[in-house]
C-alpha cells in the first residue's frame, strides 16, 4: 500500500490563494457569451462557465457554481489563464492540464510546466486520484462550451 | 454481560491498520461496517470445506453447501424476528430488494393513478425504483417532507395517505441520523389501507428489530452494513404478500417447471432468487447476526447511544459554532450517524485532511440528493459509528476537524 503524499502537495499556497479569492466569478449575458454547465455526481460539485469569444479570442470568462478546494482553485486558475487566449491556444492548454493531472508521478519536463505557469501548482492533485475530478471539471465545462459556441466566421 | 468494547475491537482485523502514520479511526460505518474475523472464518470454512452449488446436488458437500445457505436464512429469520424463514428473501443488498419490491410486488399490485407514499428523508434505493415505475406504469408519488427539526413532517400525513397503495419509508435517515416513528407511521398507513415498506438498511445494524412487533409489511436491509460481507441483503416481507407476489429476475433456481411453452414459478424464496444466489456471502451474513445476537442488539444500540452522546457534545462545543450538524442535536430517536457542515472547509477537503489523521469520515450527498436540497447543501462530511466505535476515535475526530478549521482558514 502505498501512503498518501504529503497534504501540501495538495493544498499549494497558489492554489489556496485561488480557493480564498477566486477570480472571474460571475455571470455574462448569454447570448452572446455562451453558457456551459458541468457538474461532480460524485461529490456534488457544480459549476457554470460563461465565455464571451470574439473572433479567435476568449475576450471574457465567468464562472459560478460551488465546490471543495481544488475545484474552486482550479476554475479560478484556468479563468485566469484563458482570458484573451486564442481558441487554438486553449485548446491546447486543456490537453495540457489534462496530460498533467494523469501523468501519475507529475514529472512532466520543465519546459511543459512552465508553459502552464501558475497552473503547475495543480501537479500534486496527480497524487491523489480521487480528487483528479474536482480539478478537471472546470476545464471539460469549458471544453463543452466551446464545443457549443456557434462557429464564428 | 457488560460491553466489553476492547474485547470486541479485537475481533475486528482491520482496526489494526495503520493508514498515513495512524491507526485507523473508522468512521464510516453507515456506509459499510467493518467484518469481524467470525464472519470471515464462517466464509473460509463455507469454501475450503463445503463449496458445491446449493439446491438438487445429491453429493455431501451439495448437501452440506443448501445447509449452510439455508441455515444463514433461519439465522436471518430469527436475528429479526420473522415467523418463518421462508419470509426472508436474499438479494445482493437492499438496492435490489427494494428493486425487487417495486418491480415485483409494485406491478402486480399498482396500476396507472395508484399513489405510493415516499420521504424527502430518503435514499435513492427507496426513491429511483418507485421513479421508474411511475415512469413506466404512471403510478403516482407523494412525499413526506422533513421539517427543520430534521424529522418527518407528520401534519399532512392522512392527506398524503388518503387513497394511497404504499408508504415506503426510512426507519433510519443514513445523512441525518434520525429514526422515524415506525410503528406510528404503520398504524396510520394500515388505517388508511395502505401497507408500508421499510427501509432498515441503517436501523437493522444498529437498533433491535422485531418484525412481529415492527408494524411493517416490508423491511429491506443490506448485509454489509451490519458486519456482513458485501453482496448480500434481504427483503423481509409477511409471507401473506410473498403469496400475492410474482416472481423477479428470471432464470434456473426460480422454477419448478419450464417447458417449450413456459415455465411455472417455484414458490418459497427459491421463486425470488433466480440463478446461483450469493452462498459464501449468505453465510458470512448468518454469522454475522449470529455475532450481533451473542452481543445483544440492545448492547449495541446502547453504546452507540453513549458514542453518539459524547460525540454530539463534544462536536458542538469544540468549535465555537463553525462546525454544524445536519440532524437532530439530542440522542432522543437519534442513531449514530452524524453529518458535519463545516464553516469554510467543503466537506471533500474536511475528508482529505481526515484522512492525512487516518480518520475515514464520508464526504459528498449520500444518496439522498432531495434531502441534501432540502437543506441547502451539495454535501456533508458525514461521521457514523458501529458496535466497535469507542470515545477516543471521536477524540480523533474533534482533534483533526481542529486542524482541517486551521489549514483552511
Ligand atoms: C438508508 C439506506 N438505504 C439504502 C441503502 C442502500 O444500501 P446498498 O447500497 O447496500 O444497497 C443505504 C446504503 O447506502 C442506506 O444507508
Amino acid at each position: 500500500m502505498t501512503q498518501m503524499p504529503p497534504l501540501n502537495d495538495l493544498y499549494r499556497e497558489i492554489v489556496m490563494d485561488h480557493y480564498r479569492t477566486p477570480r472571474n466569478r460571475g455571470e455574462l449575458p448569454t447570448p452572446p457569451a455562451q453558457r456551459a454547465d458541468g457538474h461532480n455526481p460524485l461529490c456534488g460539485d457544480e459549476i457554470s462557465v460563461y465565455v464571451l469569444i470574439n473572433g479567435d479570442v476568449i475576450e471574457d470568462i465567468k464562472l459560478t457554481g460551488h465546490g471543495c478546494s481544488i475545484s474552486q482553485a482550479s476554475s479560478s486558475m484556468m479563468s485566469a489563464a484563458v482570458k484573451g487566449r486564442s481558441l487554438e491556444q486553449t485548446r491546447e492548454l486543456v490537453a495540457r492540464f489534462k496530460e498533467l493531472m494523469t501523468s501519475e508521478t507529475a514529472d512532466s519536463s520543465d519546459q511543459a510546466l512552465r508553459e502552464l505557469g501558475e497552473i503547475a501548482a495543480l501537479s500534486g492533485v496527480s497524487k491523489f486520484p480521487v480528487r483528479i475530478k474536482c480539478a478537471t471539471l472546470a476545464w471539460n465545462t469549458l471544453t463543452q462550451a466551446l464545443d457549443d459556441a456557434p462557429q464564428q466566421g | 454481560m457488560s460491553y466489553d468494547v476492547r474485547v470486541l475491537r479485537s475481533d475486528f482485523p482491520l482496526l489494526r491498520r495503520v493508514v498515513n502514520g495512524h491507526p485507523l479511526t473508522y468512521l464510516d460505518s453507515g456506509a459499510t461496517s467493518l467484518t469481524p474475523r467470525t464472519v470471515l472464518e464462517a466464509m473460509d470454512v463455507y469454501y475450503s470445506r463445503h463449496h458445491s452449488n446449493v439446491h438438487r446436488g445429491v453429493y455431501q458437500t451439495a448437501a452440506e453447501a443448501t445447509e449452510a445457505y439455508e441455515g444463514a436464512r433461519a439465522d436471518v429469520a430469527r436475528f429479526i424476528g420473522a415467523a418463518s424463514p421462508d419470509e426472508v428473501v436474499f438479494t445482493k443488498n437492499a438496492t435490489e430488494s427494494f428493486n425487487l419490491l417495486a418491480r415485483a410486488w409494485g406491478t402486480a399490485h399498482l396500476k396507472e393513478g395508484d399513489v405510493v407514499v415516499l420521504s424527502e428523508m430518503d435514499h435513492h434505493a427507496n426513491l429511483v425504483p418507485w421513479f421508474q415505475l411511475r415512469d413506466s406504469h404512471g403510478i403516482t408519488l407523494r412525499f413526506l417532507r422533513v421539517n427543520d427539526e430534521y424529522r418527518l413532517d407528520l401534519s399532512n400525513l392522512d392527506e398524503l395517505l388518503d387513497g394511497a397503495r404504499l408508504l415506503s419509508v426510512t426507519a433510519m435517515s443514513n445523512v441525518l441520523g434520525t429514526v422515524t416513528p415506525i410503528a406510528q407511521l404503520a398504524e396510520r398507513a394500515h388505517a388508511a389501507g395502505a401497507l408500508l415498506a421499510v427501509d432498515g438498511a441503517q436501523s437493522v445494524a444498529h437498533l433491535p428489530t422485531n418484525v412481529a412487533t415492527l408494524g411493517a409489511d416490508f423491511l429491506a436491509f443490506s448485509g454489509h452494513k451490519m458486519l456482513g460481507p458485501t453482496g448480500i441483503g434481504v427483503l423481509w416481507a409477511k409471507s401473506e404478500h410473498w403469496a400475492e407476489t410474482p416472481p423477479f429476475l428470471g432464470g434456473g433456481g426460480m422454477i419448478s417447471d419450464v417447458t417449450l411453452d413456459g415455465f411455472t414459478p417455484a414458490s418459497g424464496p427459491a421463486r425470488y432468487e433466480a440463478g446461483t444466489p450469493p452462498i459464501a456471502e449468505a453465510v458470512g451474513l448468518g454469522a454475522a447476526v449470529r455475532y450481533l445476537s451473542s452481543i445483544g442488539m440492545d448492547a449495541v444500540a446502547a453504546h452507540e447511544l453513549d458514542l453518539t452522546a459524547y460525540a454530539l457534545e463534544r462536536l458542538a462545543h469544540s468549535f465555537d459554532e463553525r462546525v454544524r450538524i445536519i440532524g437532530p442535536s439530542t440522542t432522543l430517536d437519534r442513531g449514530g450517524v452524524i453529518s458535519l457542515d463545516v464553516e469554510g472547509v467543503h466537506p471533500h477537503d474536511v475528508s482529505q485532511v481526515l484522512d492525512q489523521h487516518g480518520v475515514c469520515v464520508r464526504p459528498g450527498h449520500h444518496c439522498a440528493k432531495p434531502l441534501m436540497r432540502r437543506f441547502g447543501l451539495a454535501a456533508t462530511a458525514r461521521a457514523s459509528f458501529g458496535p466497535y466505535s469507542i470515545p477516543a476515535e471521536v477524540d480523533t475526530l474533534v482533534d483533526a476537524l481542529r486542524d482541517a478549521l486551521e489549514m483552511f482558514t
